[in-house]
């Protein structure tokens, strides 16, 4: 099988996201990517864990003044969800159907734009409360942290927009399929960082 | 390959083995969806109420965060399959250093 094979419903391979040279390659080097991001967001994990509430003076905001538990509730339940919309487009890319899965790529990219426009609210009311990043080293770790995940979404969305833009005439086969399996597989490892700040930085940060 | 073996030959055979393993496959992608919901209501409502101490709280939600992304990575992630034992290596290399590199920052501030 090759890249630039027809295909129909019938002849659409099993497993698609790995049925040609490349795409084995991209599939291995994708994970191996993955396992790197392990292993930055976990120092952005301990970074912040050894400077939480680490602040300059007693009027500095801490953790358990600033979060506010609706707002991250919503922001997880949205992240969450994209994360199975794009479990509905890979198995409609497994069945070869092409508009499905555009469509719920679609429904993936606006929740994740949802999410990313709470982060941004999110962001700008901390600033106003004199949380920064400069105003102390609580500010720092913080922001490098949620920031670099957030950033990540604003990557992931740029990456969706722009594969959903290049192959909306092309249609599936082997050349695309496997660009489209890579990215559900970052936006899915985007939701695991996600599952780890709302416990570590949220939920932990309101326990005190 | 073991995609290569799900080929019988005859395409109509194959069209409904393979439809039935991804409606089974989309099943279970649902229940981890719900599993998922559940653990992540279950961690904010040990939080929203009051009355735990964080020495319970804390490692309760960590240990709901660390079940949720197992199902992430096996069911959404797809690590359940076949084929997936050099990504495995990756992640648990990827895990092992970034553990460690928490332990020591987090131990670092404690003496």
């Amino acid at each position: 099988m090759h890249a630039d094979e027809k295909f129909t419903y019938e002849t659409w391979p099993a497993a698609p996201e790995k049925s040609t040279l490349e795409s084995k390659n991209k599939f291995l080097g994708f994970w191996f990517f993955l396992g790197g991001e392990t292993v930055l967001f976990a120092s952005l994990f301990a970074t912040y864990l050894a400077l939480k509430d680490k602040v300059p003076s007693s009027s500095h905001p801490l953790a358990k003044d600033l979060f506010e538990l609706p707002l991250t509730f919503v922001a997880t339940m949205l992240l969450l969800t994209s994360s199975l919309t794009s479990v509905y487009a890979m198995y409609h890319m497994k069945n070869f159907a092409f508009k499905k899965m555009m469509v719920w790529l679609g429904l993936t990219a606006l929740l994740g734009l949802g999410f990313l426009g709470l982060e941004v609210y999110e962001f700008t009311h901390y600033v106003h409360e004199g949380h920064t990043f400069t105003s102390s080293a609580f500010g720092s770790a913080f922001y490098a942290l949620v920031g670099f995940h957030g950033g990540h979404v604003a990557f992931g969305l740029l990456w969706c927009f722009t594969l959903m833009f290049r192959n909306s005439k092309r249609g599936l086969d082997l050349y695309n399929a496997p660009k489209f399996y890579v990215f559900s597989l970052y936006w899915h490892f985007i939701d695991v960082v996600w599952v780890f700040i709302f416990t570590v930085v949220y939920l932990m940060g309101m326990v005190g | 390959m073991a995609n290569q073996q799900l080929n019988s030959g005859n395409p109509r055979v194959d069209i409904e083995y393979r439809r039935r393993k991804s409606a089974e496959e989309m099943r279970y992608q649902l229940v981890s969806f719900a599993l998922m919901i559940f653990l992540t209501l279950i961690a904010f409502a040990a939080v929203a109420i009051e009355g735990f101490t964080s020495w319970f709280t804390v490692p309760f939600i960590i240990l709901l965060a660390v079940v949720q992304v197992i199902f992430q990575l096996y069911y959404f992630m797809h690590m359940s399959h076949k084929g997936h034992e050099a990504p495995s290596l990756f992640l648990y290399s990827g895990v092992l250093v970034g553990a460690i590199t928490i332990l020591a920052f987090s131990t670092i501030i404690w003496w």
